[in-house]
């Protein structure tokens, strides 16, 4: 079997999250893996998900999306709202984990597509701007609902009010859901990573991926060959808050409590999902997942150092970014970088190759 | 390409420095050589509710030394640490995780509602004594081994609305609301205050609401109560927007009788705040900074000398928490060489039978019911010339 | 009709807040063609700058903004020199839109450290209580008449500036076409620096404004008006001066008038829809112009 170039590259990233879980794996069998550590596997895979999901719209579709937490948002809330209603009528927790997730999924996926019927009219940063609105309005919205049924049904309000007889509160305003089961794990959220990498690929390097990229490269030029730019767009732009969805399924079952605050669902968590993305290189997927993976530990790792870890932490993202994009700092990189010096050694073999 | 390895690289060494700093420790968090205890601390230390979580890690220091100065929990010193949660569930896990890492045998938090949830459902999964300072949502105690210092939401909304309907002066006057409709603090005391309000018949005339999101102008809500004609204005929310909200009230020269609850504490320490503005609000507070006794005077004195400001209840219910473990650990003959269960499950028959009469947030005494809920008197004060004096 | 007047005012209080820091928001935008997402927190050290000056040094209010002034223009340039100039001519625009989010954390995380997460009570810059109409029925603080007042002083310097100086031609210039005017002779990198000064100016007035009529100072104050702000400027199109004006004083009557007439709780969210909306109608703001797209 022949790979072309671009396969194996793929192969290479899911290898990678492979070998990570087998290490992890064997790490937490041996004893050999702290608390603390263990406790950051499933947020470390659902903010990969997530940077994955923005990347194609960033990275491959080329618009600015700051709204992406808000498809989290969604996601998380279906699927909470699914398994606290059906906690204790018995059906097994991996039926009911896998039901909740393609509900949230699913219910991402159409307010991507209500939503990107309007947004994708607009260009760069209207077009940002209006996600991030949109964002906002989505997590404003689910911290004034309430809903809850009883015996006399289901209600829903922006105001609170009691329950009648037997019921359960189900979104209780501010306070959000409450009890999610907690059916996330390691395994499963690694699963998904793998899936969703599968996917977003599959899609690059497909024809679809190709007419993304071109739009992405020259709007009019695609369009004047006959690509349909709006279908295209939505396209990827639906495919992507679906997989924000997803993550937000892993995020809700992860914790017993979901509030839709903006510690969780605000534009400035959009952003940090846009510095995963744009640290780990605009459009490439393994930088992606590397630069989640790396940025979400980093504060952790920095706890030791107390007040100051959140001011390490800026310094450290700053001078990241300077040394991956500075102009400056690439062309010394490729003059006395690792590479540079291997492809220097390599071409000095093949002359003395030549002259032998 | 280049770029991709430098990632790569530096995951690797993450990954690695990670593993070989807290691999070593095994993270069964089991007995630490028996020597000490280890109590942590977890609350937001950066972030918009840094405040609380610096006023508490500060306050539970105060304890500490002072237990270790006086020979420490039976005769065994305490070692502390206290880790940021940024106000966020998920990070509240990762900062018990890394306590439970170090050794932690309790937990003192964590300081706001929703992490508290989050962390109990662990505490309670590990067996590990869990003591919220000022975690007030109903869930925060949900489990037979997390108990409150403070009052829970809807014991403050039913206590205010009490309070207002019983007493002369304020019990007819109609009333509005400011809330803030996107915590859960502020949202659980109004939605237990209307509930209590309408049975009591106290006529609410107004009920506006802001988000964390615009938490600075509040003229329209002010007016809108203003012109609903409200004399009594209740603000369930915390001293920060309550310090707006007295401030723009003046300026548009609307003057109802203001009535706050405990998270209006604070607002005479607010740094260059004009406390006469705050003359004659009612509250209802567990904790004065300006009360006379012992105690206090030397709380209050210690913490401004450590933070060079004066403490509110956040810090008065974190000292406390530490004297009560302190109380029960003694009563019930508890060591640090127990395994964690062992001393929870002490933790928990302690606390219900004890009670404390020298303590910050009680003006009488301190005990808890099984439920993990604190029995204690609220009082209602008034602040007069910059002071709280106590309201009849 | 009272009635609504007062709203109206409130609204327009809180949209001349919005205005100010807008227009230091798009003056930025529109030279260096960049999101300065640490705008709002150049604003907070601003403010306390001022607060050490009053109530530290006592001084009076005028030096203290001065000083505030001279400090923020010494940070923006600090700011552009170290984090944004090594990024001009980088891949992606958006490079340069991270490094303002990293400044932003560093710039509330040190002032955290220094000055504490304890809420400092801001001592108004304007001293002048306002004016009753109607009686008293009808108030007008002093602080919005002062700030609507400085934000059409700013707004007319800057166009004049930008219209009829030197500097500011080169800034248009720069604007237009980086390569271009630096073939004519305008050294770009310079021209950038002093927008960066004069954006980072702004900030400091707006602090001071801010402060006056939000009194509350924590080293979060200046996250959310900034955000707000931005949204200010993208309503009126981002990079046009005027447009920041009118999209400001907008945003806060409209949330004035939405919080009164339909939901508090929801205020948010209508502020966000009604800018969909116009944005859905004028995909380049109010007073944004269009770009001709070319092959």
């Amino acid at each position: 079997m022949k790979f072309t170039k671009q396969t194996k590259h793929d192969l290479i990233t899911c290898g990678i999250v492979a070998a990570f879980y087998i290490l992890v794996t064997i790490l937490s069998a041996t004893g050999h893996l702290s608390n603390h550590f263990r406790g950051l596997l499933v947020p470390l895979c659902y903010y990969a998900i997530a940077a994955v999901s923005l990347n194609l719209v960033v990275g491959i579709l080329g618009d600015l999306s700051l709204g992406h937490a808000g498809f989290m948002c969604i996601g998380a809330f279906s699927s909470s709202l699914f398994s606290v209603a059906v906690k204790n009528s018995g059906l097994p927790s991996p039926l009911r984990f896998l039901i909740a997730l393609v509900i949230g999924t699913l219910m991402a996926a159409l307010f991507g597509f209500l939503i990107g019927i309007p947004v994708l009219r607009l260009n760069g940063d209207y077009l940002a701007i209006v996600t991030l609105a949109f964002g906002e309005i989505i997590k404003n919205f689910l911290s004034a609902v309430y809903l809850g049924y009883d015996e006399a049904g289901i209600h829903a309000s922006f105001k609170s009010f009691q329950l009648q007889g037997e019921g359960k509160m189900l979104i209780n305003g501010a306070m959000g859901i409450q009890g999610t089961p907690m059916d996330s794990s390691f395994t499963v959220a690694v699963l998904l990573l793998l899936i969703t990498l599968a996917v977003v690929m599959n899609i690059v390097n497909s024809r679809t991926g190709r007419a993304i990229m071109a739009i992405r490269d020259n709007r009019i030029a695609a369009e004047s060959v006959g690509i349909n730019v709006t279908s295209y767009k939505m396209l990827a732009f639906t495919v992507s808050a679906a997989i924000a969805g997803c993550a937000g399924v892993l995020f809700s079952h992860n914790t017993t409590t979901l509030t839709a605050s903006s510690t969780y669902f605000g534009y400035n968590v959009s952003i940090m999902i846009l510095v995963y993305v744009v640290l780990g290189g605009i459009g490439s997927i393994r930088g992606s997942v590397i630069a989640a993976a790396v940025l979400y530990v980093l504060p952790e790792m920095l706890r030791g150092l107390s007040t100051y870890r959140m001011l390490i932490y800026s310094i450290v993202l700053i001078v990241m970014m300077l040394i991956n994009w500075a102009p400056g700092a690439i062309a010394f990189r490729e003059r006395y970088g690792i590479m540079a010096f291997l492809r220097r050694r390599n071409e000095n073999r093949g002359k003395e190759g030549q002259r032998s | 390409m280049k770029k991709k390895v430098i990632c790569l690289l530096s995951a690797a060494l993450l990954t690695v420095a990670s593993l070989c700093g807290c691999g070593g420790s095994g993270g069964q968090g089991s007995a630490s050589g028996g020597d000490v205890f280890k109590i942590g601390g977890i609350g937001p230390t950066t972030g918009g509710a840094a405040i609380y979580g610096s006023d508490v890690r500060d306050a539970i220091q105060i304890a500490v030394d002072e237990v270790n100065a006086a020979g420490g929990i039976n005769g065994f010193k305490i070692e502390y640490r206290f880790e940021d949660d940024e106000h966020n569930a998920e990070k509240a896990v990762n900062a018990y995780n890394t306590l439970k890492d170090w050794g932690m045998q309790m937990l003192i938090g964590t300081v706001t509602s929703a992490p508290c949830i989050a962390v109990s459902e662990l505490t309670h999964t590990d067996n590990m004594f869990q003591l919220t300072p000022s975690g007030t949502a109903v869930q925060c105690v949900q489990y037979d081994n997390a108990f409150r210092v403070c009052f829970s939401d809807p014991d403050q909304g039913a206590a205010s609305a009490d309070y207002i309907a019983g007493n002369a002066d304020l019990g007819s006057k109609p009333v509005a609301i400011i809330y803030d409709s996107s915590t859960e603090y502020s949202t659980g005391i109004h939605d237990s205050f209307v509930a209590k309000a309408g049975d009591l018949g106290v006529n609410i005339v107004s009920d506006t609401s802001f988000t964390t999101d615009s938490n600075t102008d509040f003229s329209v809500q002010l007016q809108t109560s203003k012109d609903a004609g409200a004399e009594l204005l209740f603000l369930p929310i915390y001293y920060q927007e309550a310090s707006l909200i007295l401030q723009q009230a003046n300026a548009m020269g609307y003057a109802p009788v203001f009535f706050g609850v405990d998270g209006m504490d604070g607002i005479l320490g607010v740094e260059n705040f004009d406390t006469s503005l705050a003359e004659g609000v009612y509250l209802l507070t567990p904790f004065s900074a300006t009360a006379e006794d012992e105690l206090t005077k030397n709380f209050v004195s210690k913490f401004e000398e450590k933070t060079g400001h004066v403490p509110n209840q956040f810090g008065a219910d974190a000292y406390d928490a530490v004297y009560a473990i302190k109380a029960v650990c003694e009563k019930q003959d508890i060591k640090p060489s127990m395994s964690i269960s062992e001393i929870c499950d002490a933790m928990k028959t302690g606390m219900t039978s004890i009670s404390l009469d020298k303590v910050l947030t009680s003006p009488t005494t301190i005990s808890w019911t099984a439920q993990g809920e604190p029995n204690k008197d609220p009082r209602a004060v008034i602040i007069e010339n910059g002071v709280y004096v106590l309201a009849k | 009709m009272l009635n609504f007047l007062t709203y109206l005012i409130n609204g327009l209080s809180l949209g001349s807040i919005y205005a100010i820091i807008a227009l230091g928001y798009t003056m930025v935008y529109g030279i260096a063609k960049m999101l300065n997402f640490a705008h709002g927190d150049v604003i907070m050290i601003g403010s306390y700058l001022i607060y050490t000056g009053m109530i530290t040094w006592g001084m009076h209010p005028v030096p203290a903004i001065l000083l505030a002034v001279v400090g923020c223009t010494i940070l923006g340039i600090t700011t552009e020199k170290i984090a944004y100039k090594p990024l001009r001519g980088a891949g992606s625009s958006l490079a340069v839109l991270i490094t303002a989010i990293g400044v932003s954390y560093f710039l509330q995380n040190l002032s955290l450290l220094i000055f504490t997460a304890n809420p400092k009570s801001f001592t108004s810059v304007v001293g002048w209580e306002g004016v009753s109409l109607f009686g008293g029925e009808l108030k007008i603080q002093g602080v919005t008449i002062v700030t609507i007042i400085v934000s059409l002083l700013v707004l007319a310097v800057l166009q004049f500036f930008i219209n009829r100086t030197k500097q500011g031609q080169a800034m248009i210039a720069v604007s237009e076409d980086k390569g271009a005017a630096s073939l004519m002779g305008i050294n770009v990198n310079r021209t950038i620096s002093l927008t960066f000064a004069i954006g980072s100016g702004l900030a400091a007035i707006a602090g001071a404004l801010l402060c006056s009529a939000y009194p509350n100072l924590t080293p979060y104050t200046g996250a959310m008006p900034g955000i707000k702000a931005f949204v200010a400027a993208v309503l009126g199109g981002i990079g046009s001066i005027p447009g920041a004006m009118i999209g400001g004083l907008l945003l806060g009557v409209i949330e004035s008038l939405s919080k009164r007439y339909i939901s508090t709780q929801l205020s948010d969210a209508i502020v966000f829809s009604i800018l969909i909306i116009v944005l859905l109608i004028r995909p380049t703001g109010l007073l944004g112009k269009k770009i001709q797209e070319k092959v």
